[in-house]
């Protein structure tokens, strides 16, 4: 028999520190059986955030740096601009990219920095315990808006993807959600495109993923799927915006 | 033959001396009085691409000294030879960062050409960073080279060095300066002899094509190991601090009274030296070339009748440096003017007289 499942070369065999249930495993490795598809681990460089992913490094077999909190996009730049023969990608969380990094997202996209960025969108900050992120819903409840996230005192939930598609340098960006093994797939031809897209000189593409976070969500993890898919995916609706 | 001098300001200087030294990676965000640099950046460095070719030299105008520092980490990262440049608030702007380089251990050249603060302070020249560029500035047990010239052509000569030293010890350097340094002209004896570029560098991230995966990061979880490799970043330090330490010393084998200064200080306590020599009065100068690490060496006068004289364009900051290096052995004494007061030859005359007399 064929084995059709096997563990990408991009992925060591170590068992993940993440809580049950977390969309960073199924995400880390969504990239790695990209780059391993188009045979691009010995030119890849990744740049792993300040945030429950800090240590992607040790999952991903191929040349990986660090960034302070939100500047991810800043270290990529520079990486890129030395070796644009490179694949360089970021995995940045929401409040990663869209809070202490919101400049440096913005900036790069603007310049229309050769990159790929994989954005994981879980609508809290995982790895300080469940705070309020730019991306909170409505009514959500966090450890900083115990009572949920109010309009008049937080704002909105802030949408990066649709604020980034306007920008002249963005070539791609796609919404996407680990909620069904039917948007795993899809969320992995996303990551492709953004991957292909940068060896293509195509320019700035960047993939939002609805992530679950089990944990700050209070919910089991077979819950924040459905979450995903009975709430979260009407603020934040699936598919190309640019 | 005569060597052919050209006319350059501080600012620029440094920059000729980055681009001779082999620099092929500048990000920065103007602020005054610095603003020559990047000018001088941004027009050598002409391959200012986006990331789809390849280019000799990348010049990148960032969006804040945040992202300034954090596009010379990666590039040092990814093995350039990597510099950014700014003025005092920008300076505290990237401490975050500096940290981080120096916690990866990456050769990045950082200049700070120091304006009057604390806050938006002024423009003016002055020297009040000395702390923060000497004692760390950011978070953490960690040590930038910090170089202070005090005239044009040194400007461009330490430039040059300070690549090599911070490829040699992987730590980030710092050129101190100040609003004077930097915009004064002088005519400056360029070497034609570029620096020797190590483009080998085994750490750095260029895909991991026939090695294992290189990472770069500061990040240690690991019970104990944080302070395994705090001691390994300390034991470089112990080695820099008996190798480095870099000063000029005039007229201390008989002096009574020693000026201590650095930089443009140095160079108005320079003109105060001289005249009272002129006058038979036996005055000397250490001028700390390295502010990190200390210059010991020329403290070390046993003579307890010798009396120092700190000379700063801050309130009594490398006065403790001096403090700690002369041991209680001799008297210290000090004058400083800051926020673009600068001490004059003649307030220094006064001083030295007064301590004369004492
Ligand atoms: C400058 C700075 N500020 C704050 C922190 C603390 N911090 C670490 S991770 C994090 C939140 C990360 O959230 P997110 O990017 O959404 O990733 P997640 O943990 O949810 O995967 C924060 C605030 C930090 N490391 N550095
Ligand atoms: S806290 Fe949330 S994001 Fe972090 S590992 Fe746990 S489930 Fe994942």
């Amino acid at each position: 028999m064929e084995k059709t499942f096997f563990r990408p070369e991009s992925l060591y065999d170590v068992p993940t520190h993440y809580c049950p249930g977390c969309g960073h495993g199924t995400a880390h490795r969504l990239v790695a059986q990209v780059v391993d598809e188009l045979g691009i681990r010995e030119k890849t460089v990744g740049i792993a955030p300040v945030g429950c992913a800090v240590v992607a490094y040790d999952y991903w077999n191929f040349d990986c740096s660090e960034a302070p909190h939100g500047r991810a996009l800043a270290v990529a730049t520079a990486i890129k601009r030395v070796h644009p023969q490179n694949i360089v990608f970021t995995y940045q969380g929401d409040g990663d990219l869209a809070a202490i990094g919101t400049n440096e997202t913005i900036h790069a996209a603007n310049r229309g920095e050769n990159l790929s960025v994989i954005f994981i969108n879980n609508t809290v900050y995982g790895m300080t315990g469940g705070q309020m992120a730019p991306t909170t819903l409505l009514g959500q409840k966090t450890s900083t808006s115990i009572e949920g996230r109010v309009k008049e005192k937080h704002g909105y939930p802030l949408k990066i993807s649709e604020m980034l598609a306007i920008l002249p340098g963005v070539a791609y960006v796609e919404r996407v959600s680990l909620h069904s093994p039917q948007e795993v797939l899809k969320a992995k031809r996303a990551i492709k495109q953004a991957f292909e897209n940068q060896i293509n000189n195509l320019g700035f593409s960047l993939v939002e993923v609805l992530s679950p976070c089990p944990t700050y969500w209070g919910q089991s993890p077979k819950e924040s799927l459905d979450w995903i898919r009975d709430v979260m995916q009407k603020e934040f609706p699936l598919g190309r915006i640019k | 033959m005569v060597k052919a001098k050209i006319l350059l300001s501080g600012n620029e200087a440094i920059a000729q001396g980055a681009l001779q030294a082999g620099c092929n990676f500048y990000a920065g965000y103007p602020i005054t009085p610095q603003n020559e640099i990047i000018a001088y950046m941004a027009k050598c460095m002409p391959a200012c691409r986006t990331g789809r070719e390849q280019s000799k030299g990348v010049f990148i105008q960032a969006e804040s000294e945040l992202a300034a520092i954090n596009m010379v980490y990666g590039a040092c990262a990814a093995g350039a030879r990597s510099m950014t440049s700014s003025s005092s608030p920008g300076i505290s702007l990237m401490q975050e960062g500096i940290s981080y380089i120096a916690g990866s251990q990456l050769p990045a050249v950082i200049v700070n050409i120091m304006r009057g603060g604390p806050g938006l302070g002024n423009i003016a020249p002055a020297q009040s960073d000395y702390f923060q560029a000497t004692r760390g500035g950011g978070h953490g047990d960690y040590h930038l080279i910090v170089l202070a010239p005090s005239c044009v052509q040194e400007a461009y000569d330490l430039t040059k060095i300070s690549f090599e030293l911070a490829d040699k010890y992987r730590i980030p350097i710092m050129i101190l300066g100040d609003g004077i340094l930097g915009q004064m002209m002088e005519p400056v004896h360029l070497s034609k002899k570029k620096n020797k570029v190590n483009t080998f560098k085994n750490w750095a991230l260029t895909g991991c094509k026939g090695r294992k995966p290189n990472i770069v990061k500061s990040f240690f979880l690991r019970e104990g190991a944080l302070e395994e490799f705090n001691l390994k970043l300390q034991a470089n330090y112990e080695q820099i601090r008996k190798k480095e330490a870099r000063y000029e010393g005039i007229f201390l084998s008989d002096a009574k009274v020693i000026l201590v200064a650095y930089g443009t200080m140095a160079r108005i306590a320079k003109g105060a030296v001289i005249q009272l020599r002129n006058q038979g009065k036996k005055i000397g100068l250490i001028r700390p070339i390295t502010l990190w690490p200390f210059p010991q060496v020329p403290f070390s006068i046993k003579n307890k009748k010798v009396k120092f004289l700190v000379v700063e364009m801050s309130y009594g900051q490398m006065l403790e440096d001096v403090k700690l290096a002369v041991c209680c052995r001799q008297k210290v004494d000090f004058l400083g003017r800051s926020g673009g007061g600068v001490p004059s030859e003649e307030e220094i005359i006064n001083k030295v007289n007064k301590i004369l007399l004492q």
